[in-house]
């Protein structure tokens, strides 16, 4: 379950945006979750209610902005939809493709105070 | 984001949640104002993880090492093939090996009878290891130039799979009794090794593993995937391996002299 140690590097850029950012306490917190970048999101919920108790992110709510999978087609030259890594080119069939975006996950953005 | 105050309103994920973000009538949440503001951040979440597996990516390419992490499922082999490759190769070359389980130093204790320095990492409840922690396990073990690590993760399909450790390869392992459609059950593992290794392929007439169909799978995930079929304990296809490893091992050299 690596979403509780994602949850983890979350709290300590939480922690160290605090001083930088001068806040005492996060009440939201924007997540980017590529659709391709292997979070479960459920998992991802839980772990981090359980990691921010006692934090200063203590009842933050998450917010999950869920990013669609892209790949280039080496044979259409062109940027598809892939919900999945397995996908094959909606157009042409192929598997030769390059994700080249929604396999990240960010932290977007904080409501503090 | 907001063009009023800059409060970041106005996001594709605005309001359907109660986003307690006030926006009272007089619209008077300037900084120093309103006790809750917006704070752009913008970072990967792995970031930091990214920075160490630099960190220890630039260590292996000063030195001319060759770093593998090897992951696959528990029991798939790694241990068992890394004990024969060394015996084949210990000769050849300086082999280090950092051993990474949730628990116990068995793995370590077996590499360390073949006669080449390993170092454990247990990672209690951690499904995976980390760059921070390799970087820690590098000072210790100080391998040597233009040597081999190998880097053995914790016996898991998934986590590990996101976890950069500054490698030049992450090699994924199936044996031949885990089922073919793992590589489109387990994506992201396959997706993000260069090279996967069938083993235990001395069971294969006991199975109705379809060898040419996970192959096939590997390839609709990674297209750029090699891959080799090997039985560590028979030791059939271990020499293609040892070859692939020596090749690897020259590029490094190259790159380091
Ligand atoms: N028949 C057969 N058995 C093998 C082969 N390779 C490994 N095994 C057996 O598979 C079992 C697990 O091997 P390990 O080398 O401990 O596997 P591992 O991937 O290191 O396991 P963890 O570190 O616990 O994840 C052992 O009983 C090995 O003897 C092989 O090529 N053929
Ligand atoms: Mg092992
Ligand atoms: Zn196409």
């Amino acid at each position: 379950m690596h979403e509780m140690s994602l949850c983890e590097s979350i709290l300590q850029v939480l922690e160290q945006q605090a001083e930088v950012q001068r806040y005492r306490k996060v009440k939201t917190v924007w997540l980017e979750i590529g659709a391709l970048a292997g979070v479960e999101i459920e998992a991802l919920r839980f772990s981090f209610d359980m990691v921010v108790l006692g934090s200063l992110a203590e009842h933050a709510r998450l917010e999950i902005i869920e990013i669609p999978g892209q790949a280039w087609c080496l044979p259409c030259g062109c940027n598809v939809d892939v919900q999945q890594l397995y996908d094959v080119c909606p157009h042409c069939g192929s598997h030769q493709l390059q994700v080249n975006k929604g396999d990240h996950m960010r932290i977007k953005e904080l409501e503090v105070e | 984001m907001c063009g009023i105050c800059g409060c970041g309103e106005g996001h594709s994920h605005d309001h359907e949640h109660e986003h307690s973000h006030e926006h009272g009538p007089a619209h008077s949440h300037a900084p120093g104002l309103n006790p809750k503001r917006m704070v752009q951040i913008e970072q990967d979440i792995l970031a930091k993880n990214n920075r160490y597996a630099a960190t220890n990516r630039h260590y292996f390419e000063e030195r001319g090492i060759l770093a593998l992490n090897l992951v696959s499922s528990p029991g798939s082999g790694k241990t068992t093939l890394l004990t024969e490759t060394i015996a084949r190769l210990k000769e050849e070359v300086a082999i280090t090996v950092i051993e990474g389980d949730q628990q116990t130093a068995r793995d370590a204790e077996r590499i360390r009878a073949t006669g080449v320095p390993a170092l454990q990492i247990n990672t209690g409840k951690g499904c995976h290891l980390d760059a921070h922690r390799v970087g820690h396990a590098l000072e210790s073990l100080q391998p040597k130039h233009q040597s081999v690590l190998f880097i053995e993760n914790v016996g898991n399909l998934v986590c590990p799979s996101a976890f950069d450790l500054g490698e030049a390869h992450k090699v994924v392992i199936l044996s031949v009794t885990e089922g073919e459609d793992k590589p489109l059950k387990y994506p992201d593992m396959f997706h993000a090794a260069d090279l996967m290794i069938l083993n235990k392929t001395d069971l294969l007439p006991y199975l109705d593993f379809d060898s040419e169909a996970c192959i096939q799978f590997a390839k609709q995930v990674n297209p750029r995937i090699k891959v080799l079929s090997l039985s560590a304990k028979t030791g059939e296809g271990m020499e293609q391996w040892l070859r692939w490893l020596k090749a690897e091992l020259e590029l490094q050299r190259i790159a380091y002299a």
